[in-house]
């Protein structure tokens, strides 16, 4: 483990017009930490996510992100070609709807190698060998990699979606409600995949979800949010086990019991 | 004798929002410390507060008041204000945990559900294993349900996993929160055996136990959590 985080978040704010997005936002995340980001839908945390993955610029703060090299580089003070760099090669982003991460023409195979190719990589046969092993990794079978994801059910086009990110071996994966929209058994088989693929990268990941279960499993630190402020934040067990603030405790009580 | 981990003055109470904000004190003044090679139990009625006691030093509930001071590494920590990054690193190094019940994952083997904190202090997978393995037959867990996930297991069963899950890693420190509750005689005695070998090998075992022969059997100490109730040291 470094003893220097891989991001740096101080004081994040995007408000549209008068309306607040997300406000005041800070934390720290190290290298192979899952931080969740729990609330109701319009609590602000797809926006956080978007203004952290520089898919959206905030009003105000700061986020300075660590390269490989160990320079902190301050996100929002990029030029546009350089986070876009960045996104291809060290970052991921996982969309809750996988049509927004894929492309739905071209063949699975051609998805994930698509990525590989932005880092660089010329050699067919290799591509297509890391492709296939991408595959089986994320459980589809290599029969299909010349089938277009639009072929895929909803389960398998958010697998493809998963190898497409993970391929290029990222430091950061941005994940918004990944298993959203799934039933439960799909759900189980994604969220098993995604945690052994996080331990075994040690992956950074910041995890927007609404469903506290998902949560648990998947993160170790998590920030509850509501009306765009961070309401709670600390170790995921504890903010579930112990909810201190008046609408994590709502959160928690609302949970269906199976 | 050193001692890991020393408790003082410890408050802990429930603030329940949804119910206009009443306040529950669980406990008030918790001081106590724990000794390597020794078992120390904390021992009243149900509602007194054990359970709670062992989460704060968990770090799974919020401490209140006071200092939870715990040696990790070659430094003293506060677990009772430390980060949470500074917690993890607490569990996978220093203090292990084992639950009343299991929290399953979907999925995952009960081999690898109890391989898994050894393999994240950096030992390799296949030698985790293979201590899993052993654990997992001295606690008579049928071979033939190693590779299935436990979310179908018996409560005997999830809870025998649990306990290799806690007993697999060396962390000097271990906290047991009820682990025979559910057992037969015959599995009871094997813990026995477990935490009298823990206690040989400089452990610090801090546990609750309802069953009187476990207690009888493993207790080097006694703390009365009931002198914990908050209310006592207004007096």
């Amino acid at each position: 483990m470094t003893d220097e985080p891989l991001l740096r978040v101080s004081a994040l704010s995007k408000f549209y017009g008068s309306r607040v997005g997300c406000d005041n936002v800070s934390f720290d995340l190290w290298p192979g930490e899952v931080l969740a980001v729990v609330g109701e839908s319009g609590s602000g945390k797809t926006t956080l996510l978007n203004c952290l993955s520089t898919r959206l610029l905030p009003s105000s703060g700061t986020a300075s992100y660590r390269m490989r090299d160990g320079q902190f580089r301050e996100l929002y003070r990029m030029s546009e070609a350089e986070r876009r760099f960045l996104m291809r090669t060290d970052w991921g982003f996982v969309h809750q709807n996988p049509a927004d991460g894929l492309r739905m023409t071209v063949s699975a195979g051609a998805n994930v190698g698509e990525r590989l190719m932005a880092v660089g990589d010329r050699h067919y046969g290799k591509i297509r060998a890391t492709a296939v092993d991408w595959l089986s990794r994320v459980e589809i079978e290599e029969d299909r990699i010349d089938d277009e994801p639009r072929a895929f059910s909803g389960g398998m086009r958010q697998r493809l979606q998963i190898a497409r990110n993970l391929v290029t071996g990222p430091r950061l994966v941005f994940m918004d409600e990944p298993t959203g929209g799934l039933d439960v058994s799909v759900q189980a088989r994604l969220l098993d995949l995604l945690r052994g693929l996080v331990t075994d990268l040690g992956l950074a990941a910041i995890v927007v979800t609404h469903d506290l279960a998902v949560a648990r499993l998947l993160s170790q630190r998590m920030m509850v949010m509501k009306d765009g402020r961070v309401v709670e934040s600390g170790l995921t067990d504890r903010v579930l086990d112990d909810p201190r603030a008046p609408y994590t405790q709502l959160l928690v009580s609302s949970i269906l019991q199976v | 004798m050193p001692t890991p981990l020393v408790v003082s003055d410890v408050a802990k109470s429930f603030t329940m929002h949804l119910r206009d904000g009443i306040k529950l004190p669980v406990v008030s003044g918790v001081s106590f410390s724990i000794k390597a090679g020794e078992c120390t139990v904390l021992g009243g009625p149900s509602g007194a507060g054990k359970s709670s006691i062992l989460k704060m030093l968990y770090g799974n509930y919020a401490v209140d008041e006071g200092q939870i001071i715990v040696k990790h590494e070659d430094g003293l920590i506060d677990l009772a204000h430390a980060s949470p990054r500074t917690v993890l690193a607490v569990r996978r190094q220093t203090i292990g945990y084992v639950s009343q019940f299991l929290r399953t994952v979907p999925r995952v083997s009960a081999l690898d559900v109890v391989a898994e904190p050894l393999v994240e202090r950096g030992e390799e997978r296949e030698i985790a294993r293979g201590k899993a393995r052993a654990l997992l037959a001295q606690l008579n867990l049928p071979e033939k349900l190693w590779a299935l996930p436990p979310a179908t297991f018996s409560g005997g069963e999830q809870q025998r996993v649990n306990i290799a899950r806690g007993f697999i890693t060396e962390h000097p420190i271990l906290l047991l929160d009820e682990p025979t509750a559910s057992l037969d005689a015959t599995n009871r005695d094997v813990v026995i055996e477990l935490i009298a070998a823990k206690k040989a090998a400089g452990v610090a075992l801090l546990g609750i136990f309802h069953d009187h022969d476990v207690r009888e059997a493993v207790a080097d100490r006694i703390i009365d959590v009931t002198a914990f109730a908050p209310g006592k040291l207004a007096a």
